[in-house]
Formats: structure tokens, C-alpha cells, sequence
């Protein structure tokens, strides 16, 4: 995994609420059996005219110029701020993995759905929660200024505007540190195999029907 | 001792771990496994030379890609059949407890096979790479879905890295209306809380309506927790739970049975168990429901009217009303029972099993489809249930109708096989989402129970299912 350390990164705002995992990689491109080559597809149905399908060449397809993604301000956006309940929906971690490979590092949002969140983090996507009125601010002030950026520092655990101000965020120690560092989440638990066999051994004691 | 709550109990008995921050090491009992989100981990087992940690805990089904007709002729959709065929592949080389690829009399909507064949059971942690796992906490389990990362994570360590969620009840008491379903009680529910409410929380459903639903009609509510936001929904271990599963293929038997039961007993909430949350319903209060928007919070009870915009006061609210309402194709303030429907779907993780089938065929019986109304899409949620469904005759009354009585799948709930919306298309459905597009793009859904959307396809548009005979 890609580590994250600190970024400075232009904003892209994203002012609706309720963004769905469908929107975000609609399910045509969810056949796929790669983990990779999404960026193209992130947000499909809105970012393109035409009706998406795999296998096309996205450079040739008709852009939505009302939508914020294709807006030339916005270009090479690498903070995505958005609203509530950000990535609600489906399980499919063709979103994270879309909104990393478009070019996405953070993201900032007064909430996240639950499974999206988490696998953000096992992607080197960091998700921040920020209170409403914080974000209410970042929103207004991306739209005032072009060419709006954010520095996000994970091991300060703050975000800093342009002129200086800063946010506190909050991170568990075990995210932080495999973001930090990039590890391979698996790799880290295989270290506890004994007790994860030892954990087995006595259930398997206690609820064979368990283990039929 | 301390009073638990059940969610407490599920997790305390999994902790293989616990670092000093809360993290957890959860240990998993049971792995679901389909084609969309498994060949990424397979891929990356490979890639790092693991196996998997106990593959008798992985039971895999094909039902995403699978197509709903003409099974004779295979997946006609070659990037489809390529992702079945993965799963295949994949099964084959590592193996599993069971597996029902395509076309096996087993096979089906992954949440339909595992409960069917009693693979899912009280007590147990239960995950899939499908946000729909919350299904199987109708058995007083822990069942949540995850991301393809930790379907590697699970297969090659029996384990995920989780911290606990905050708990909360949802209390429906009462006795619930004629021609209200546990689908009316879940949208119901997620209309009070928010598509946001459950977010954080595992959200225990109790009370006397709870407890009068059948099992099935528990999986209904469950499945739909993750739309109110909460990873997990479940429901407390009775003596329903134990009638359902007995006889079932990967229920304990005999002697073992007997000592399941004596232990799944205690898989309910202690009284006075505290919860985080507290939301309470009345079941008389529940009307048939119906969806208006594009998120399941955007629901109504049928004899609602369209809501206005401009009477939001959030104006991100207010925006979202709108844009809602123009992908709608609606106007504000059109009474609910004048929406005409172009196509009717009945089937999903949330709606496809046999009581399901037999509520809709009880509205259908000796009426025809509307001419109005282009396809009903009838769709099983397994192989089985089919089954079921043809010996009680229920397929005939379907096609009588002029319904289409399909192969089983996840078909158009997410439509990724060739069931689906065209733009414009309005269409009365079982399933769980009424995202834009989610039906196919520029669909509008509209999310219902079997029984009203039954009465859709009858009618040509909503009718309140109370008044219907």
C-alpha cells in the first residue's frame, strides 16, 4: 500500500450530500477482475455525457462541463471535499480504488459511510471527518478562491488552510501507523497467528458445530 | 455481572485481540463468497504465496453476473462469464466448505443460499464482500459486509482488524396492519433515522412486532440496517430462530443440536442492557410504504403526497429534494397512488424468498398485468426457492398474469446482468436501493414490498395494498 505522510493537494468541492458507492464506480465497471484502471470510470454517470460501458475509449466520451470533476479549476485535484453520509451504499471497494487511481489521496467530509471509510485506509486514501461548520467554511473558501489547496500533515493530524488556519483530526494509532508506513494489514495480523490458532483450538472445543 | 446487550456478547466472543487503542482482532466464523468482490483477494493470496487460514469456513455462490434467462445459452455478456468463471477457477484452487456455480439447483443470491442451506448460524460472526450481510444477523449474529481488502484479509487470516460500534435498539412494539411487511417496517425505520442515522452503530431490532415477524421476514429487516447506515443489524435468538434452522444442510445435528440451542439461548439482550441509541415505533403507526426519491430516506407512507422542496428548511437538504425530484421525473405534491409504473421487479437479497413469492402471488392470483405496465420481472432468490415456488403452483398464477418467471440472481436490483432499466423507466421494486442509476441508467426506482409491488403491476401505478381484493 501507498504510504501517506503529508500532502499538499488542490481541492475539489463536491457540494452534494449522499454521494452512493453507484455513483461514485457505477456496476458495469464492477465486472472487472483488476484492482486497478478505474480512474477513468470514477463517477461515470455524472463525469460523462454518454452512456459508460468497459472497454471504451474515455478520452473520445462526451464531458458533462456542469459537473464539478470537469471543471478545469479543478484539475489534478488531489483532496476531495464533500458532505454527508459520503459513500453510502454498496460494499465495492472499486470506489476507494476508483478515487485513488483518478488521483485522490484525502478526503474531507463532515461523515463517511462505515465499510467506504474503512477501506479507504487499505488503499493509502485518508478519509477526515471535520465537524459541519468547518466544512461549511472549506466549502466556501474553495469556491472564493481558485486554485484552493490544503496541506494535510497525518502524523500532526491537522489540515491547514492557506492562510494559516489549522484543524485538528482524529485517527485510531493502528491506521495512523499503517498509513504512515504503508503496511500490508495482513502481513501485521499474521504476526499473532498463534493466537489467532489458539483462539480456534478453544472454540472449536467449545462450538464444533461451528467447525463442521 | 454487567447487563449485555447482544451486539456485546457477538463481539466479546470473537476477540481473538485488543490492542490498547480499541483495536480488535475479530475472529470470523463464516465467509460468503461471490464473484464481483473476490477475484482482487484471490489475486492477492496468489500474489503473496498465502492459503486460506480454514477454507471450511467459505461458502461461495455466483449471483451478481448471472443471467435470469435463457440459461441454455450460458453468460452471454463475455466480461460476465470471465468474472464466473474466476470464481470458478479460484474455488477450484482453493477450495471451500460448499460451492453453487452457476446453474446448480443450490445456487443463488448469496444471502438467500447461506440462511437456506444453514450455513448461517446464531452466535456466529458472519462476513461477505457485500454490504448486504446484514441479512444473516436475523439469526443473532454478527454479519456485516466488507471491503475486497478484507476478503483477502479474512481468507488468509480467519480475522479482521475492526473497532467495536456503538450499540442501539430500534424498538418496534405492537401488532403491525394488514398488508404491512417487515419491507414497509425497515423503510419505515429508515425514514425516522436517516440514511446516516445507523452510521456507527449496530443496531439490535427488538420489541413485539420484531419477535411476530417470521424469519424471513427478519432477514428483510436486517438486510435493509446497512441503508439506514449501520453495518449490522440483528436480531435476538427465539424459538423461531431454532425452528427454521432444524433439518437445514450445516445445522448441527443430534446430540450437537441440542447443545447449540442450550447456547444460542443466551444470544439475546440482557434486561436492562444499556444501548447507546434508543428509537422506538409503533407498529400501528406503519403505513405501506414507498420511496419518492433517490435514497431510501426519501420515503413516504402510499397515501402521501410528492413532498415539496421548498418546504425543506436545510438548503442542502432542500437541494438534494430537488435534484431528487427532477431525476424523479416527479412534481411536488402528486398524490403517491397516482405514479404510474413502467416496469415491476420482484426479487433481491431483500425480498426473493419463498414468503416473499407467496405474498405477491396472493395479490395476483386471477388478475392480469396492466397493459400499461412493459415487464414484471419475477426473480427467486435461489434455486431452491424456485423450486418451492413451482411445487405450490406459484410460477403459473406469475405467468398468468403476464409476469416473467426468472432464474434466480441478483438481477435487477443492481442490475448487472442484462436486467435493467432503460432511461426514463419508472419502476416499482423489492430491492434496497433507489440510488440514480442503480437499476440502469437514468432509472427511476421505487422502493416497495412484494405485495404493493405486486398490486403495481396490477393496477398500472401505487395503490394503497389495504384496500386492495
Amino acid at each position: 500500500m501507498k504510504a501517506f505522510t503529508q500532502l499538499n493537494g488542490l481541492v475539489c468541492a463536491m457540494d452534494r450530500a449522499n454521494v452512493d458507492t453507484d455513483a461514485i464506480i457505477p456496476k458495469q465497471f464492477l465486472k472487472s477482475i483488476k484492482r486497478s484502471g478505474f480512474g477513468p470510470n470514477l463517477f461515470d454517470e455524472w463525469r460523462y455525457l454518454d452512456h459508460g460501458e468497459p472497454g471504451m475509449d474515455n478520452s473520445q466520451r462526451p464531458l458533462n462541463p456542469e459537473f464539478e470533476l470537469n471543471f478545469p479549476r479543478y484539475a489534478g485535484a488531489e483532496v476531495l471535499l464533500a458532505r454527508d453520509n459520503f459513500g453510502c451504499g454498496s460494499s465495492r471497494e472499486h470506489a476507494p480504488w476508483a478515487i485513488e487511481d483518478y488521483g485522490f489521496r484525502a478526503l474531507i467530509a463532515p461523515s463517511f459511510a462505515d465499510i467506504f471509510f474503512n477501506n479507504c485506509f487499505k488503499n493509502g486514501l485518508l478519509p477526515i471527518v471535520q465537524p459541519a461548520d468547518v466544512v461549511d467554511q472549506l466549502f466556501r473558501e474553495a469556491a472564493a478562491s481558485e486554485g484552493y489547496r490544503l496541506n494535510i500533515d497525518l502524523a500532526a493530524q491537522t489540515i491547514t488552510t492557506p492562510s494559516g488556519q489549522v484543524f485538528s483530526f482524529e485517527i485510531t494509532e493502528h491506521r495512523k501507523a499503517c498509513l504512515l508506513n504503508g503496511w500490508d494489514e495482513i502481513g501485521l495480523t499474521l504476526r499473532h497467528a498463534d493466537e489467532i490458532r489458539a483462539f480456534e483450538e478453544k472454540r472449536k472445543s467449545e462450538q464444533p458445530w461451528l467447525f463442521a | 455481572m454487567s447487563c449485555k446487550t447482544l451486539y456485546d456478547k457477538l463481539w466479546e466472543s470473537h476477540i481473538v485481540r485488543q490492542e490498547a487503542d480499541g483495536t480488535c482482532l475479530i475472529y470470523i466464523d463464516r465467509h460468503l463468497v461471490h464473484e464481483v468482490t473476490s477475484p482482487q483477494a484471490f489475486e492477492g493470496l496468489k500474489l503473496a504465496g498465502r492459503q486460506l487460514w480454514r477454507k471450511s469456513s467459505i461458502v461461495s455462490t455466483a449471483d451478481h453476473n448471472t443471467p435470469t434467462n435463457e440459461w441454455d445459452k450460458g453468460i452471454q455478456d463475455p466480461i460476465s462469464r470471465t468474472q464466473v468463471e474466476t470464481l470458478d477457477a479460484n474455488i477450484k484452487e482453493f477450495g471451500a466448505l460448499a460451492y453453487f456455480p452457476f446453474k446448480d439447483i443450490k445456487q443463488g443470491i448469496v444471502h438467500v443460499v447461506g440462511p437456506e442451506n444453514g450455513a448461517t448460524l446464531p452466535g456466529m460472526t458472519v462476513v461477505c464482500g457485500d454490504s448486504h450481510t446484514s441479512t444473516h444477523g436475523a439469526f443473532a449474529a454478527l454479519a456485516h459486509g466488507i471491503g475486497t481488502s478484507e476478503v483477502e484479509h479474512v481468507m488468509a487470516t480467519q480475522t479482521l482488524v475492526a473497532k467495536k460500534s456503538k450499540a442501539m435498539l430500534v424498538r418496534v412494539d405492537g401488532v403491525l396492519g394488514k398488508g404491512v411487511t417487515a419491507k414497509d417496517v425497515a423503510l419505515a425505520i429508515i425514514g425516522k433515522i436517516g440514511t446516516a442515522g445507523g452510521t456507527g452503530y449496530a443496531i439490535e431490532f427488538g420489541g413485539s412486532a420484531i419477535r411476530g415477524l417470521s424469519i424471513e421476514g427478519r432477514m428483510t429487516l436486517c438486510n435493509m440496517a446497512i441503508e439506514g447506515g449501520a453495518r449490522a443489524g440483528m436480531v435476538a435468538f427465539d424459538d423461531k430462530t431454532a425452528e427454521y434452522l432444524k433439518g437445514r444442510d450445516f445445522a448441527p445435528k443430534g446430540e450437537l443440536w441440542d447443545k447449540a440451542v442450550a447456547y444460542w439461548s443466551s444470544l439475546v439482550s440482557d434486561e436492562g442492557a444499556q444501548f447507546d441509541a434508543v428509537v422506538e415505533l409503533k407498529a400501528e403507526d406503519i403505513a405501506p410504504q414507498v420511496t419518492w426519491g433517490t435514497s431510501p430516506e426519501q420515503v413516504l407512507p402510499v397515501t402521501a403526497v410528492v413532498p415539496n422542496p421548498a418546504d425543506q428548511a436545510d438548503p442542502v437538504k432542500q437541494a438534494s429534494y430537488t435534484r431528487a425530484l427532477q431525476y424523479m421525473g416527479l412534481e411536488a405534491n402528486t398524490p403517491i397512488t397516482d405514479i404510474p409504473v413502467d416496469k415491476v421487479f420482484i426479487g433481491s437479497c431483500t425480498n426473493s424468498r419463498i414468503e416473499d413469492l407467496r405474498a405477491a402471488a396472493g395479490v395476483v392470483k386471477g388478475k392480469k398485468k396492466a397493459d400499461s405496465v412493459k415487464l414484471v420481472l419475477i426473480v427467486p432468490g435461489s434455486g431452491l426457492v424456485k423450486r418451492q415456488a413451482e411445487e405450490e403452483g406459484l410460477d403459473k398464477i406469475f405467468i398468468e398474469a403476464g409476469f416473467e418467471w426468472r432464474e434466480p440472481g441478483c438481477s435487477m436490483c443492481l442490475a448487472m446482468n442484462a436486467d435493467r432499466l432503460e432511461p426514463g423507466e419508472r419502476c416499482a421494486s423489492t430491492s434496497n436501493r433507489n440510488f440514480e442509476g442503480r437499476q440502469g441508467q437514468g432509472g427511476r426506482t421505487h422502493l416497495v414490498s412484494p405485495e404493493m409491488a405486486a398490486a403495481a403491476a396490477i393496477a398500472g401505478h401505487f395503490v394503497d395494498i389495504r384496500n386492495w381484493n
